[in-house]
């Protein structure tokens, strides 16, 4: 474990190093992500002039959720940004040189891409995140700082597993599926609103089927104080078990693999 | 030692007439041929040797070497490397084996050669003592001296296959796959890539499997070649044997192609 860390930060220091010879995509980069998240909050921001709340919500809290499940958003695709863009990793024939090396196909993945440039959203996340924890009202105290650590621990977990399914798929397609972004992108853009102002049926989706509501929905509600009890602190830890069917499909997927012709 | 025996590698290839009509046909039905591109495909290859793998392109080179480092599963028979099954003990087995893939590179494109070496010394845990003796002989064989600190993006085609090679080496691989090694390179470039190949085997033993067109390399370089076409193992014998004397090494071959019918 501690070995495979050491190598991790190797690749990463490796990807730093690319990215430098690249000094001014980088910055260019960075400053779109940051950009284009906050022409998202502006759009917040005047809906809320227009509406003080929405669902029972106030703009701060809206905020918090938004900024908490854009981080976990960020996070995953820093992290997973190689099994986000799988279908190129295929084609290009990199993954036959993944598979001629002795270690795991998955840390490789990994391994293989770093965004960097996603800070630049991660950055704009924390300054939303830093307004809607000093202007929602909460009132803090030690569960409920845990329970954002636990948030942002299974929110960027299972986004990192719809990765993982976006990539499983391009076994069986060799393509990447633009499907798979309705669950991520169009996930971090819905993911704004706690997912019970969608209604019932869309809550149980994001209970039972892919777990954003409980990375977003019911922690927030224990946060806001809406709900009470310990249990709401671990309920975003629940999200870690939507890894195990999406690692299950990466498997079938790597048994079925064919390599690109050469 | 490698034992191959009656492996077979069938793929599912998408077939369609040229059009545009065609392709909006085929999106919503797709037919689809089998391709056979091993058929009962057996051999074996003792420690040491030095095998030329010929035969026309589609024949099923690629594929069989493919199976022999653990990439493809094939469908049917048994392959046993050093005592392992490849696609079983994927692993343990690329550890003893080195892979070069004269289209693609495995060297990071931005970086100075010499990083992309210690990234992998860390992938294949190589013991630092281990490292530098494999470095330093790699580099005054294969006169990589000024190579090293360069970005593997500025290097030429000769001199990024010297480093490829010597990447595929570091570990001291018991087998190594050259798939083309000597592709698109001049003539010096091409002599030093087989006086090295050649020292590698007399010196270290290595097993050495090579699929080439390119027959000089084959005169070169291989004791015993193995002809497949058709996914069909035709011939297994030592080159000396098919030469009548005074032909060119392409003409015994173009010939041997034609009476194969292949």
């Amino acid at each position: 474990m501690k070995q495979s860390l050491a190598l991790y930060l190797r690749y990463v220091s490796i990807h730093i190093k690319s990215m430098m010879e690249y000094k001014l995509s980088f910055f260019m980069t960075a400053a779109g992500q940051f950009l284009v998240s906050f022409n998202v909050f502006l759009g917040m921001f005047f809906l809320f002039q227009r509406f003080s709340t929405v669902a029972g919500f106030t703009y701060s809290q809206v905020l918090l959720c938004f900024s908490i499940f854009l981080m976990e958003f960020s996070l995953a695709e820093c992290v997973a940004r190689g099994f986000d863009t799988f279908s190129v990793i295929v084609r290009k024939g990199e993954f036959d040189r993944i598979m001629v090396r002795p270690r795991g196909l998955i840390f490789q993945v990994l391994a293989s891409r770093f965004e960097l440039t996603r800070l630049g959203r991660m950055l704009q996340a924390l300054v939303m995140f830093w307004y809607g924890v000093t202007r929602s009202g909460i009132h803090w105290n030690g569960l409920k700082v845990i329970t954002v650590v636990f948030m942002l621990t299974g929110g960027t977990l299972m986004f990192c597993g719809l990765f993982l399914v976006g990539a499983a798929l391009c076994f069986f397609t060799l393509e990447g599926l633009e499907v798979m972004n309705i669950f991520t992108d169009g996930a971090r853009e819905f993911g704004k609103y706690p997912a019970g102002v969608y209604g019932k049926r869309i809550l149980q989706f994001c209970t039972f089927i892919v777990p954003y509501g409980l990375v977003q929905h019911y922690p927030l509600l224990y946060l806001l104080d809406q709900k009470r009890g310990i249990v709401w602190v671990f309920v975003p830890l629940l999200a870690c078990f939507f890894l195990l069917p999406c690692y299950g499909l990466w498997r079938l997927g790597v048994r079925r693999y064919q390599s690109a012709g050469s | 030692m490698i034992r191959m025996e009656n492996i077979c590698k069938s793929y599912r290839v998408a077939k369609r007439n040229a059009g545009f009509k065609e392709a909006c046909r085929t999106l919503f039905r797709r037919e689809y041929d089998i391709v056979r591109a091993l058929d009962h495909v057996s051999f074996t290859i003792e420690d040491g040797e030095m095998i030329g793998y010929i035969g026309p392109n589609g024949a099923g080179k690629s594929s069989t070497i493919k199976i022999l480092s653990g990439i493809l599963t094939p469908d049917s028979g048994t392959c046993v490397v050093n005592g392992r099954t490849p696609w079983k003990d994927r692993q343990n087995h690329v550890r003893d084996i080195g892979v070069v893939f004269g289209q693609r590179t495995q060297l990071w494109w931005d970086v100075p050669v010499i990083d992309s070496y210690e990234l992998l010394r860390d992938i294949y845990s190589i013991p630092p003592e281990v490292y530098h003796e494999h470095l330093e002989e790699l580099t005054a064989l294969l006169n990589l001296e000024e190579l090293l600190k360069t970005p593997a993006r500025q290097l030429s085609l000769g001199q990024r296959m010297r480093c490829e090679i010597a990447a595929s080496l570091l570990h001291g691989p018991k087998i190594l796959f050259l798939d083309e090694p000597t592709i698109g390179l001049d003539a010096v470039s091409k002599l030093a890539v087989r006086e090295f190949i050649l020292r590698q085997n007399r010196e270290h033993g290595t097993t050495v499997i090579l699929t080439t067109h390119d027959m000089q390399d084959i005169e070169a370089l291989a004791h015993r070649i193995i002809l497949i076409g058709k996914g069909r193992v035709l011939m297994d014998g030592s080159l000396d044997r098919l030469r009548g004397g005074g032909e060119t090494i392409d003409e015994t071959v173009a010939e041997l192609y034609r009476s194969y019918d292949i």
